[in-house]
């Protein structure tokens, strides 16, 4: 079982590879994207053809009508025949500018509707919440035990159409996959939801793109697409409440979970863990990455991050933990056995 | 301030024209001499001066708002570097984009160049209300020192220079910092709005006799439609911020939602001025432009009144944009449709003045001395800026490039090119009048060269990292991402503008001493600043001029007349038609005062102890009375005087 989901991840990470760059040109992972960049593109010929043309124009008006004297000349006599026939260029450039404004205009009223439009029966609903600096994710469900908490590692099936429910708690934030769709503010006070869809498995970089404070340049997430299966299976695995630890170095680590002040902002369900000021950490060993993607879920940077989170992210909400070596290596043993 | 009609008052015909007398001038000389000395300082009101202090105030923030975007390009140049670190890093964007729009921007292109140029170009004495506008420069000097002793003292606003609710709000900034922004907000509005008066006023009623409105240069059709673009703009934002300020420190609650209050309320009061801002530092440039070219190729501009159209069109249309700035926020796709029309629009006065450049050079001789090829950066610069503007008026692209770098890229581009570039073509041009030499052209040519060449190493690359996903105001970025050499490459351009900009200040203070002398009219340009003398004097004419034509100096006849009748032992300004330009009026114009001093003294003590206590209101608007009251005691022996002197005629 455990192999098999690391195959998955492998392969995920492979096909991620091609989208590192986090793109939004000749990556795009929906139908939504391709359908902006091929917008963006069309506008982006209209605008490399006008700037050829009015610069070639300038230029060669510059050529034409350049003298070099070093006194000013007298002022030119006004002329009649010129001054027609620059009244037909201009008045042909701007019938012409008028006509691919029209264009432009109809192609962007038309391009909207589609990538706004997108609605399919029984989807997936994700309520995304931003926090000052990361993302809380709620997969709801009817029966309350079944609603899987998580942060900043969003999993989705693929092919099948997500509704993301939007909400803030503190600032205003901007969800933004680039490889997926446009972005979408997350305003406090309002609720709104977009829908998306993506088409190929992958991992997909996002960050929230208004500044929202100190830690707004990292604040980041990911998008996990997986096939239906894959989806099914993370989403019961999280569902689950925390393992009971049996090995005497992990009981220690959880002790020392719910002596410090870890327990004042973090839920683990399954302990007597369960704040809800910080993300949740039930599953925290499953993700790739940690601090809303600033750092990865190895040993070492998730010791270090628990020590003094304000050398990695300074400014950011958790204080520093200065532990002693051996709780330190119990808890973050601890941490990365939440599977 | 007495009006009167004084029948002897008259245009005389050609040909009597005397030439002044040394003994008219002396008078001239006598009746508009400005203090001198430390405290002459403050009560200085001829435009000139006053116009002089907005350019070296405004260009002296151009350079400090500068060298923090070197600090912050710096920073940028590597992935996670820790040169300056969040705290410092927000304060520095903050700062650089607060202090270029309102204390460097607005002051420059359209207070500084407005109040020193436009009284010589409409051909009168000095400006109206000459005492509002050095009121405008010492609120607007002390709103500038206020806000950078805050960054000084680690008070420096750090939630951009939009401070969006609810970041900007008690909860989530507290301390001090962004009631500094706030308040510099306040302070440099109120300057505009007191320069936008006197300018409109200027324009609509002293302009030279014969300068009908269809006669008016560019440049006074620029200023006044900006004019009125501030009076209507400004109000937004001095509201949003100072609803801000009641937020933080008297708890109200207009925009916290958790109290039914509307973050979106501040995003539409702050960009229903944010945008047509943009017009009002962009529109100055295109009159530069406008001026240039009909100087360089020695033709009248072709186009004129399309260029008149499209300067008043844009000021409408400018304020039916804003919302092309919160296309991210999911507002309902209808409304989005309308401003993306709307922003589509804009393009079409815009392309008019390209093209009727454009043709004028065509038509026209052109000759390429320096300041044209700050004309020919514009072009090229613009023209980028503009058309990836026609990329984010589209909702479905905005929304992907929305706050990344290519949104930085692309506001650079329209605002160093419509508004830096024209900005050194008009000082080369317009220098050599105020100083009365001129420029070296050799360093002029490596100011523009290296300052081009660092702007689009800058900007051009930040196109590619906002597609490739770089997201606006990040202190820093993962080395992941491969966005490090398109950083570095950045970094490198934004150090060649800084030596662009330091070649000018060398150039400046070196032609100062070296320069040739440049004499009354060294460009044989057409309009009625280049008939006075360089630098001019306080009266600026011995001879108050009229005009036959647009270009006054062009289509001057060989014996145009002159006004006679306008007193010169005493300051007197000749009144005229706002349509026609005909002689209307005579009126007094203030002699120098230390009121507005004082006023704006008292009026920035208002401002800062608000900013630290809602209850100090109470006792510094008690000086703000005092002053205002002492600003507009009435002059009783003025008034005694030209009562004597008039003579009616029933």
């Amino acid at each position: 079982m455990k192999l098999s989901r690391a195959a998955a991840y492998a392969t995920l990470l492979l096909l991620a590879g091609c989208q590192s760059n986090h793109s939004m040109l000749w990556s795009s992972a929906s139908k939504q994207a391709s359908d902006i960049e091929w917008l963006y593109w069309f506008i982006f010929w209209i605008c490399l053809v006008v700037f050829v043309l009015v610069i070639a124009f300038f230029a060669g008006g510059l050529a034409k009508s350049n003298v070099d004297e070093e006194e000013m000349a007298p002022i030119l006599e006004s002329n009649e025949p010129g001054d027609r026939r620059a009244k037909v260029g201009v008045s042909i450039a701007l019938g012409i500018t008028v006509v691919t404004l029209f264009v432009v205009l109809a192609l962007s009223i038309v391009t909207g509707k589609t990538t706004e439009g997108l609605t399919s029966k029984n989807p997936i609903t994700i309520e995304v919440t931003g926090h000052q600096w990361w993302w809380e994710l709620r997969y709801p469900n009817p029966q309350a035990d079944l609603t899987v908490l998580s942060a900043n590692e969003i999993h989705i099936p693929v092919g099948k159409p997500i509704v993301v429910l939007t909400a803030s708690r503190d600032v205003i934030h901007s969800f933004w996959a680039p490889n997926i769709d446009g972005k979408r503010d997350l305003l406090p006070g309002y609720q709104s939801a977009f829908t998306f869809q993506i088409d190929k498995p992958g991992i997909y970089h996002g960050q929230c793109a208004e500044f929202c404070g100190e830690q707004h340049a990292h604040m980041g997430f990911e998008i996990v697409a997986q096939t239906m299966d894959e989806f099914q299976h993370w989403l019961n695995q999280q569902r689950k409440p925390a393992v009971e630890p049996q090995d005497a170095k992990l009981v220690h680590g959880r002790d020392v979970f719910l002596t410090h002040a870890c327990v004042l902002c973090h839920t683990i369900r399954g302990t007597d863990a369960g704040s809800k000021v910080g993300p949740d950490l039930t599953h925290m060993g499953s993700r790739r990455l940690l601090a809303a993607t600033a750092i990865s879920n190895a040993p070492g940077s998730l010791a270090g991050w628990i020590t003094d989170p304000q050398r990695i992210k300074p400014g950011v909400r958790m204080p520093a933990n200065p532990l002693a070596p051996a709780d330190l290596d119990a808890l973050v043993t601890y941490l990365r056995s939440l599977q | 301030m007495t009006p009167s009609s004084n029948p002897k008052m008259a245009v005389a015909e050609p040909p009597v024209v005397p030439p002044p007398t040394a003994d008219r001038q002396l008078r001239l000389q006598r009746a508009w001499k400005e203090p001198t000395g430390f405290f002459g300082w403050f009560t200085k009101v001829h435009h000139t001066s006053i116009g002089t202090r907005f350019l070296v105030t405004a260009f002296i923030f151009f350079v400090l708002g500068g060298l923090l975007a070197m600090l912050m390009r710096l920073q940028l140049a590597r992935p996670e570097n820790r040169f300056l670190g969040p705290d410092k890093y927000n304060q520095f964007f903050t700062m650089h984009g607060s202090t270029m729009i309102f204390l460097f921007a607005v002051p420059l292109m359209f207070q500084g160049l407005g109040i020193y140029l436009v009284p010589l170009i409409v051909g009168t004495r000095n400006i109206a209300f000459p005492r509002l506008a050095a009121f405008s420069y010492y609120i607007y000097l002390f709103g500038c020192v206020f806000f950078w002793v805050g960054l000084l003292l680690n008070t420096g606003a750090d939630r951009g220079w939009f401070a969006y609710v609810t970041l900007s709000g008690p909860d989530f900034s507290p301390g001090k910092r962004v009631d500094f922004w706030a308040q510099m907000i306040t302070f440099t509005e109120t300057s505009a709005l007191a320069t936008a008066v006197c300018l409109a006023a200027t324009i609509l009623k002293h302009r030279a006799p014969g300068m009908s409105l269809n006669r008016m240069p560019m440049i006074l059709w620029e200023k006044l439609v900006l004019s009125f673009m501030v009076i209507f703009a400004m109000p937004a934002v001095m509201l949003s911020s100072s609803m801000l300020l009641l937020d933080r420190t008297v708890g109200t609650q207009f925009f916290n939602p958790a109290e039914g209050g509307d973050v979106l309320l501040y995003q539409h009061l702050f960009w229903f001025f944010g945008h047509p801002d943009v017009y009002i530092i962009f529109l100055p440039g295109t009159a530069i432009i406008t001026t240039l070219v009909t100087c360089f190729t020695r033709r009248h501009i072709f186009g004129y009144l399309a260029l008149v159209v499209s300067t008043i069109s844009i000021g409408f249309i400018g304020f039916g944009v804003w919302v092309h700035h919160m296309f991210a926020t999911g507002l309902p796709q209808m409304g989005e449709s309308f401003f993306t029309a709307a922003t589509l629009m804009i393009v079409i006065p815009t392309a008019v003045q390209f093209f009727c450049w454009i043709a004028t050079i065509w038509e026209g001789r052109l000759q390429f001395k320096f300041p044209m090829w700050w004309v020919a950066g514009f072009f090229f610069v613009f023209m980028i800026g503009g058309l990836s503007g026609l990329m984010l008026a589209s909702v479905p692209v905005d929304t992907q490039v929305h706050d990344t770098f290519f949104v930085v890229a692309h506001f650079h581009y329209v605002l160093i090119g419509g508004a830096v570039f024209p900005m050194f073509g008009a000082l080369y041009f317009w220098i050599p009048k105020m100083m009365g030499r001129m420029m070296n052209e050799k360093l002029g040519y490596w100011n523009f060269w290296l300052f081009f060449i660092g702007f689009n190493m800058t900007f051009f690359t930040m196109h590619f990292l906002g597609l490739r996903g770089m997201t606006r105001r990040v202190y820093t970025y993962l080395p992941e991402m491969n966005w490090g050499w398109l950083n570095f490459v950045a970094t490198i351009g934004a150090f060649l503008m800084g030596a662009g900009v330091l070649v000018f200040i060398i150039n400046f203070f070196w032609s100062r001493v070296h320069g040739r002398i440049a004499g009354t009219d060294p460009w044989k340009a057409g309009s009625l600043e280049w008939a006075v003398p360089s630098p001019p004097p306080h009266y600026n004419f011995a001879e108050l001029p009229t005009v036959n034509g647009r270009e006054a100096l062009w289509d001057a006849e060989p014996n145009q007349p002159i006004v006679t009748g306008v007193r010169d032992d005493i300051r007197e300004v000749l009144i005229t038609d706002s349509l026609d330009g005909d002689p209307d009026s005579k009126m007094d114009s203030p002699e120098p005062s230390a009121w507005p001093f004082w006023a704006a003294i008292a009026i920035t003590g208002l401002f800062v102890g608000s900013v630290f206590s809602a209850k100090s209101v109470e006792y510094t608007s008690i000086p703000v009375i005092i002053t205002l009251i002492g600003w507009y005691w009435p002059k009783w022996r003025e008034t005694q005087q030209r009562k004597a002197t008039e003579v009616w005629s029933d």
